[in-house]
């Protein structure tokens, strides 16, 4: 069997100190495996993005585990946690997160120079992964030129073109229409049809349920049982 | 070129407004701190000027002397005792002191006579212009730099004049030999410089010495100490160190060009960490973002420190270029502003470090982004 790209266990995680402390995460279970496409659906702040955070290596639990390619965080130092991030673990953002001075090529190219690929081979790949989302005319336009469709594309390119197993997508859809959320829906889909990858996203978005093998609702920090699609 | 370079390069450049700000004030930053320096080193330079002309091997100097325009005497009698020592092959009597020259109005204006025998083993004026050494062997012939005509009525040479009342004609003319306490130089003779400075005939305020080749200094120097009373023997870096500190720490002259400098360096710092920081401020979702998608802190620092690099060399390209002309312009001023290859490498780094430290604020700024902050903004 192959191992879970991400597996969390009981993960309790509170917020914030003294009266205004919450409890974000009450005690949540979660599996991402690999090949399937997760949706966690629920309320703001039922503690999706805090749990996004914790599956992410941003955040550590204040109990429960959190394995990432078998391996564990508890206990990591924040420079492992980075390097966890880096090696397997791809972020797409609500608000895209490009860099505005940088090309689209650049903004992918930059997930490879974190890692310290040679420049040659990481233009060669960033060109390739551009290509793959349907951008390979749009490679040297700047972030402030591309529609948001096309940002979040390049913004997927970039949490892919590392190799990550894991995507973790916050609300991807959240700032598009109807026609480029489906579409950006169908690329993390064929993303998640790759065997050694997994994608979790984060979502209020009712149109894209049928792009999901898993949906998760959560509600007040838990986690409660999942939907078949 | 690397992606960090370009990220930094960017990122300084996307406001050119607080860029422009930023290096102009990096600019007036260094020229401050260069006008600061160059002027130091020219001070520093011009008080030993004198020191630096006389073909010394050791001076006899009065004990207790601060500088070289030390108004102590010696008694001209010494030089015999100091010729008695073995080994010294000459010892060149030069007198030094402040007079009154007579202008053309009527007026008087003060000046620095020196004066020295010893054609051409002395302290003798260098840099002529017109006339020569030997011209200033006739009776009453002095030596003035040509910087100072207007102030000393003087059009040129032949001219005559008065020295505390005695008569005085310009027979030599040089060109650059400035003082920085700005009282013009006159170069005579021994016996002209005693009655224009009104000292009697048996006192001189140094006795520059000559030694054979193959002379021991240390024996020599023990024996004038052993011979003659209330004097100092002093070796030519000695006494140009001694004039230094009186002059530049002394004085507090030099303190004063050094806090200036120190003023210039910390503005500067400030400046530019002013400008990093607010820079990092605002790119502050792209650092988070660098970080949540896994960036090292190395990778992040690189980007902040190629900016405060970029910064530092376009500021001090341009500071250098308004400091070339200021040094221009002030080459044949009473305090020459003077900038050598080693004050240029050496304000670079300082630019550098000013830079690097500069850094250090939006760094700190940085270290405490919460990856987790890309989700929620």
């Amino acid at each position: 069997m192959t191992e879970p790209v991400i597996q969390a266990v009981d993960i309790v995680k509170v917020l914030g100190k003294g009266a205004s402390q919450i409890q974000a995460l009450r005690g949540v279970s979660l599996t991402l495996a690999c090949g399937e496409l997760i949706l966690l659906m629920g309320p703001s702040g039922s503690g999706k993005t805090t749990l996004l955070s914790v599956l992410g290596c941003m955040l550590t639990p204040d109990s429960g585990t959190v394995r990432v390619h078998g391996q564990s965080t508890t206990d990591a130092r924040p420079k492992d946690l980075a390097k966890l991030r880096r090696d397997h673990i791809g972020f797409v953002f609500q608000s895209y997160h490009l860099f505005p001075t940088l090309t689209a090529l650049d903004n992918v190219r930059l997930a490879l120079d974190i890692r310290g690929a040679p420049a040659k081979s990481a233009i060669a790949k960033a060109q390739d992964v551009l290509a793959t989302v349907g951008l390979p005319h749009k490679m040297n336009a700047f972030p402030g030129e591309l529609s948001g469709g096309e940002q979040q594309r390049v913004a997927i390119a970039r949490a892919i073109v590392g190799g990550a197993t894991a995507i973790l997508a916050d609300e991807p859809t959240g700032a598009l229409d109807s026609e480029n959320g489906h579409a950006i829906m169908t690329i993390l889909a064929d993303i998640a049809k790759d065997p050694s990858r997994g994608v979790l996203v984060v979502t209020h978005d009712p149109r894209i349920v049928p792009f999901a093998d898993r949906i998760i609702h959560m509600e007040d920090g838990r986690s409660y049982a999942a939907l078949a699609s | 070129m690397s992606l960090t370079f370009r990220l930094a390069f960017r990122n300084l450049f996307q406001d050119r407004l607080r860029f422009v700000a930023t290096v102009i004030g990096i600019v007036f930053s260094i020229v401050l701190v260069i006008i600061q320096s160059g002027l130091y080193l020219s001070f520093e330079r011009m008080v030993t000027t004198m020191i630096d002309h006389a073909p010394a091997d050791l001076w006899i100097v009065p004990l207790g002397t601060k500088c070289f325009e030390d108004p102590s005497l010696l008694d001209e009698h010494d030089r015999e005792h100091a010729l008695s020592v073995q080994g010294v092959v000459e010892a060149i009597p030069i007198l030094i002191g402040f007079t009154q020259w007579t202008v053309p109005n009527g007026g008087t204006t003060p000046v620095f006579i020196i004066g020295s025998d010893g054609d051409g083993a002395g302290l003798h004026p260098w840099n002529f212009v017109e006339g020569s050494l030997a011209a200033l062997s006739a009776p009453h012939a002095v030596a003035i730099d040509r910087t100072y005509f207007a102030r000393l009525g003087i059009t040129g040479i032949g001219d005559t004049t008065e020295i505390r009342e005695q008569k005085a004609q310009v027979m030599a003319i040089t060109s650059g030999i400035r003082s920085f306490t700005t009282t013009p130089y006159v170069f005579t003779s021994l016996d002209p410089a005693q009655i224009y400075v009104g000292t009697s005939k048996s006192r001189v305020s140094y006795f520059l010495l000559h030694v054979s080749k193959d002379a021991d200094l240390i024996r020599i120097r023990q024996q004038l100490q052993a011979r003659i009373s209330k004097i100092e023997v002093l070796t030519p870096d000695e006494f140009r160190n001694r004039s230094r500190a009186f002059w530049l720490f002394g004085t507090g002259a030099g303190a004063a060009l050094f806090v200036g400098a120190l003023l210039g360096a910390i503005v500067g710092t400030v400046i530019v960490a002013q400008t990093l920081y607010s820079s990092t401020r605002d790119h502050l979702a792209e650092f988070a973002t660098l970080r949540a998608i896994g960036s090292s802190n190395t990778y992040i620092y690189k980007v902040i420190l190629w900016q405060a690099l970029l910064s530092a060399v376009i500021g001090f390209t341009l500071a250098a270029g308004v400091a070339i002309v200021i040094v221009q312009l002030t080459a044949e001023t009473a305090l020459p502003i003077v900038m050598t290859p080693e004050l240029t490498v050496g304000l670079f780094l300082l630019t550098v470090v000013m830079c690097i430290v500069s850094a250090f604020s939006a760094i700190i700024q940085v270290m405490r982004i919460d990856p987790a902050r890309a989700f929620t903004q």
